[in-house]
């Protein structure tokens, strides 16, 4: 099956089919970082364009490699630089863009829904590299990427994503990524920031963090942004951590051959202490890496055509 | 003054309980004549209502004209027409313009722009407060000397209890209607659509139904103790509904209007980021449309009004978040009303009208427009059954900020008479 889709918004819409590929697209990538020579010349003369309207280190440079090594010319836009400081709109932006070339349009946005503004608005390729609390939709992927590299599946496993989910787009992608693909997801996190709600799409809300982290095989550990207490949403960042932030204590509850994994940049401390993200049951430095083989994928998928399911290796 | 025989139609006036097939002759914009089979005379424009109805003008008790200050969004000119277009005869036009309508200079601009420009009757609501601020009553009494036909902060709510339960006492004794917009802006501070299942797939803050249904509750409360008249602005949750009953059951005198947006459209219109159903209050849920049309049904909801709110192409489209709230109904709402309620079994098609004439006429305090000979001619005809398709390309509103594009709905206004003046025939302007 190829891929069908113009863009990337977000897992919510994608089949299991539909990510499967993309994953199976991404094996074929997955070992660039071992090759000496990390160019593949599937994009050349394509030129990609990443559109960071947030300040974003791993995203932007995660994209940035995979664009780069698929030869296509990357060119990065940050609010701060681009006409947006000059008020102009993101429809009028992304028309520009289009207008001068771009094959395709990475963007990351506060709002949620600023993609599906731009994919209505042009007709190139729109990725989702993150939009306000909506989606996430290439970390979800490369969560399910790397859960299956220690765990050799997804169906099955049961999966706790701990924290802030209210306001979390890696929570929602990860979310229906992994239930498509089979698996059992747990949440939990103080009541404010996982509501009941979170019920309707699929997942068993626990209150407390024992129970939720107890006999499962992965644990997602979201950050926890600062202005949640400014919000009246927590108490005090202190009570946070000792309720939910993983710490030494708490990775013992989890089974030994648990899988622990952090979208980052963690503020450790809070929702893990520096010593859990360094315990051997950690997978924080293969989601990064992994997220380059991942969004490889994507670029490959979506602006080089897709004719075929896996590409040729140069 | 033009004469004018309207030919053939079942005439219907809830008012007066009046129902059945005759002629309606007017004569220097009153109607002059009711009789079966009337004959033209010489200069007398016919016109042939077979298969429609007749009835009084429509009324429009929740509509933002934008003039003055938003003139690139609607003016008065631009959005009597679409009245006209939408078969209405009359709008009630909100305070929320810049500057305000707080002032009998403002509103005497209005007035003046109606006379000038406007093809249906324009009745400005003027500000609770001054500058829509919510601290200091504006000058109610001059207001309303100076034509103001009730007074509303609409877009926002009066916050402090007791300013409304001032402007509730002091309303009532110059005789006007307080038309409260239900909002507590603290629980809704930052939502963009109803709290719930879908805001939190979508990741976009939610509006709670509380931040409605509790000021509701406090309006209610006050309207009871001051006996001022208190009309509820787009009720959209069930339990605003239920409050309503319960008060109407013990005599607090309220009326209040659902939309036709609100009792079609539920949160899922938002799916996709569709920034044309964005509106405040927000789209809510399946068991909150069915309690509206309960409401509907019952006569707790006795007006349907538009809330009409027109923006610009640009202005809404941005990020969901960012793009304004509001949605264009003056030229969907009689085929929505007809199509949802009427052919939907909830109203008859006496009481669909009643909820556009004489019970927002009422709740202004304000004689309804009547079928009898000698009342002024302002009429409306619309057949029940015609098929229309909602194309905002054709919409004489410069908003297009619709949820129904494409929408095929059955039944839509066929005829707008204004004092008497034809403005409107079979879904075009003749102005």
């Amino acid at each position: 099956m190829p891929w069908q889709r113009k863009d990337l918004l977000g897992l919510e819409e994608l089949t299991a089919e539909e990510i499967e590929l993309v994953l199976r697209t991404a094996e074929v990538f997955a070992d660039v970082f071992e090759r000496p020579l990390k160019k593949f010349p599937t994009l050349r003369g394509r030129t990609v364009v990443n559109l960071f309207y947030e300040p974003s280190t791993r995203t932007r440079t995660s994209f940035e490699l995979a664009g780069k090594w698929l030869s296509a010319d990357v060119i990065n836009i940050s609010s701060s630089s681009s006409s947006a400081a000059k008020g102009e709109s993101l429809a009028d932006t992304a028309r520009t863009l289009e207008a001068l070339g771009a094959d395709a349009v990475v963007i990351r946005h506060s709002a949620a829904g600023a993609p599906h503004l731009l994919a209505r608005t042009v007709k190139i390729p729109v990725l989702n590299a993150g939009d306000g609390a909506h989606e996430h939709p290439s970390q979800g992927l490369l969560d399910l990427f790397t859960i299956r590299q220690h765990k050799g599946k997804i169906a099955g496993l049961t999966v706790t994503i701990v924290g802030d989910l209210l306001h979390s787009r890696v929570a929602r992608s990860d979310i229906w990524g992994l239930t498509k693909l089979g698996a059992r997801v747990r949440v939990t996190g103080p009541a404010t920031l996982v509501p009941p709600t979170f019920a309707s799409l699929g997942v068993e809300v626990y209150r407390d963090l024992r129970p939720a982290v107890e006999g499962a095989d992965v644990v997602i550990v979201l950050r926890l942004q600062r202005e949640r207490q400014a919000g009246g949403l927590i108490p005090s960042l202190e009570e946070y951590a000792a309720l939910f932030g993983l710490d030494a204590e708490k990775m013992s509850w989890l089974k030994p051959d648990a899988l622990v994994m952090h979208p980052g940049p963690a503020n450790l401390g809070v929702e893990i202490t520096e010593e859990a993200a360094l315990d051997p049951r950690s997978a924080i430095r293969d989601q990064v890496r992994n997220g380059v083989a991942v969004r490889m994928a994507l670029l490959y998928l979506l602006v080089g055509g897709g004719e075929k399911d896996v590409p040729a290796v140069a | 003054m033009s004469r004018l025989l309207l030919k053939g139609a079942r005439l219907l006036d809830p008012g007066l309980g009046l129902e059945a097939a005759l002629d309606l002759r007017v004569e220097d914009g009153r109607i002059a004549e009711l009789g079966k089979g009337l004959a033209g005379r010489p200069g007398e424009e016919v016109i042939s209502l077979e298969g429609a109805v007749l009835v009084p003008g429509l009324i429009d008790l929740h509509t933002h004209l934008r003039e003055p200050g938003y003139e690139y969004r609607e003016t008065v000119a631009s959005g009597t027409r679409a009245a006209a277009r939408g078969g209405f005869t009359a709008v009630a036009c909100m305070p929320n313009t810049r500057p305000p309508l707080d002032t009998p200079a403002a509103l005497g601009y209005v007035r003046r722009r109606a006379e000038e420009g406007g093809v249906v009757r324009v009745w400005p609501v003027c500000a609770i407060t001054r500058g829509l601020a919510g601290r200091e009553l504006a000058d109610l009494g001059l207001l309303r000397r100076a034509g103001a036909v009730a007074c509303s902060d609409d877009g926002r709510p009066v916050m402090n209890a007791h300013l409304m339960r001032r402007a509730l006492e002091y309303a009532a004794a110059l005789g006007l209607t307080v038309i409260s917009h239900c909002e507590d802006e603290d629980l809704a501070a930052g939502g963009a659509m109803n709290e719930g299942a879908v805001s939190l797939a979508l990741g976009l803050q939610g509006i709670p139904p509380e931040a409605e249904t509790i000021m509701v509750a406090r309006d209610l409360e006050l309207a009871a103790a001051t006996g001022g008249r208190l009309h509820v602005a787009h009720v959209s949750t069930a339990r605003s509904v239920e409050l309503i009953r319960q008060a109407r059951r013990r005599g607090v005198p309220v009326t209040a209007e659902a939309t036709p947006h609100h009792f079609t459209l539920t949160e899922e219109a938002v799916r996709g980021y569709n920034t044309s159903a964005k509106v405040n209050p927000p789209l809510r849920t399946q068991a909150d449309v069915n309690a509206i049309l309960e409401g509907l049904a019952d006569g707790t909801i006795d007006v349907i009004a538009t809330d009409h709110a027109p923006y610009s192409r640009e202005e809404k489209e941005q990020e969901f978040a960012a793009a304004p709230f509001g949605l264009v109904g003056l030229e969907t709402a009689v085929s929505l009303v007809l199509d949802r309620l009427v052919h939907g079994g909830v109203l008859t098609l006496a009481e669909a009208v009643a909820r556009l004439t004489v019970n927002p006429a009422r709740a202004l305090g304000l004689e309804p427009g009547r079928l009898e000979v000698g009342a002024p001619a302002h009429l409306t005809a619309v057949d029940p059954d015609r098929p229309v398709t909602v194309e905002a390309a054709r919409f004489a509103s410069k908003g297009r900020n619709t949820p129904f594009e494409g929408w095929k709905l059955r039944g839509m206004a066929v005829l707008t008479v204004v004092g008497g003046r034809v403005i409107m025939r079979d879904g075009e302007l003749v102005v």
